[in-house]
């Protein structure tokens, strides 16, 4: 269950477009709260309010760095959410697969009606 | 099987819709029909790596025309999908409501697939709007559960040939 409740908390915490946008900065490496606010254009508080938001997901982690706190990304919820993506592209991409077998099947009999019509 | 072979897309798009896009080698008519027409239908949407049949497939496709998927796997209790066409524009575009029967009270999806020529073939984009956040949330998360458990189901199947 905790698994679960896991997953969904990811999802809300990404659907924020400048939460996804923080997240795909810190992709790049840890950053503390004035480097992202510099690069997203954001101010202090609304970064610092939605780096509890993601830190509360699980999303990212803070660490003490000499006088500053650093945020960085935990892997493993965003590869949760990969999985799940992957797996539901893998089901698409099974029928789609037989899907392009009948395609070719269509694609030649179209040929030959196409040819007795002439 | 590694990613640079998958020629099928998929992303979340926004808190309730998902995406699916690829090309298919083919017309845009020939891909929509392949798509749309029941007897077509039934020849690719439960390939046999999906473990599932599909047991009934029915499509009346025009604008307030319905549909019904009946599938489930051998032994197992059925499940369907069904809904009604929005828009039909044969070829190019179909708009139609989703029902998951056995989740009726979650509400309506709308998918919105379109068909457009590019070079070597026929861009799908297939776009999934769930119900609501909560109702594509659930769907993700039940279906890491899911996975977890076949995962664990095959551990368990391992374990008298360690033991």
């Amino acid at each position: 269950m905790g698994h679960m409740i896991g997953v969904v908390e990811t999802f809300a915490a990404l659907a924020e477009p400048n939460r996804f946008r923080i997240v795909e900065l810190l992709r790049s490496g840890a950053r503390t709260v004035n480097e992202i606010g510099e690069r997203l254009d954001l101010n202090q508080p609304q970064v610092s309010k939605h780096l509890r938001v993601l830190k509360d997901a699980g999303l990212v982690e803070v660490e003490a760095r000499a006088q500053q706190r650093v945020y960085e990304l935990r892997a493993k919820p965003l590869r949760e959410l990969n999985d799940w993506l992957d797996r539901y592209r893998k089901i698409w991409d099974a029928r789609f697969e037989a899907l392009d077998e009948l395609l070719v099947e269509l694609d030649a009999k179209e040929k030959s009606d196409g040819k007795r019509r002439r | 099987m590694g990613n640079e072979d998958a020629k099928t897309h998929v992303e979340r798009a926004s808190d309730r819709e998902l995406l699916i896009t690829r090309v298919f080698k083919t017309r845009p008519l020939t891909l929509f029909d392949a798509m749309t027409k029941p007897e077509l239908l039934r020849r690719w949407w439960a390939p046999r790596a999906l473990g599932v049949e599909l047991f009934e497939c029915e499509a009346d496709v025009r604008v307030g025309g319905g549909y019904r998927y009946v599938f489930g796997k051998a032994g197992q209790p059925t499940m369907a999908f069904s809904g009604e066409y929005k828009e039909v524009e044969r070829g190019a575009r179909v708009v139609y409501t989703q029902i998951f029967e056995p989740q009726r009270e979650a509400g309506e999806g709308i998918i919105t697939a379109t068909y457009e020529e590019v070079a070597g073939g026929t861009l799908l984009t297939q776009r999934e709007r769930f119900p609501s956040k909560e109702v594509l949330d659930g769907v993700i998360a039940s279906g890491m559960e899911r996975g977890m458990r076949e995962t664990l189901e095959q551990l368990a199947a391992l374990l008298p040939e360690l033991g």
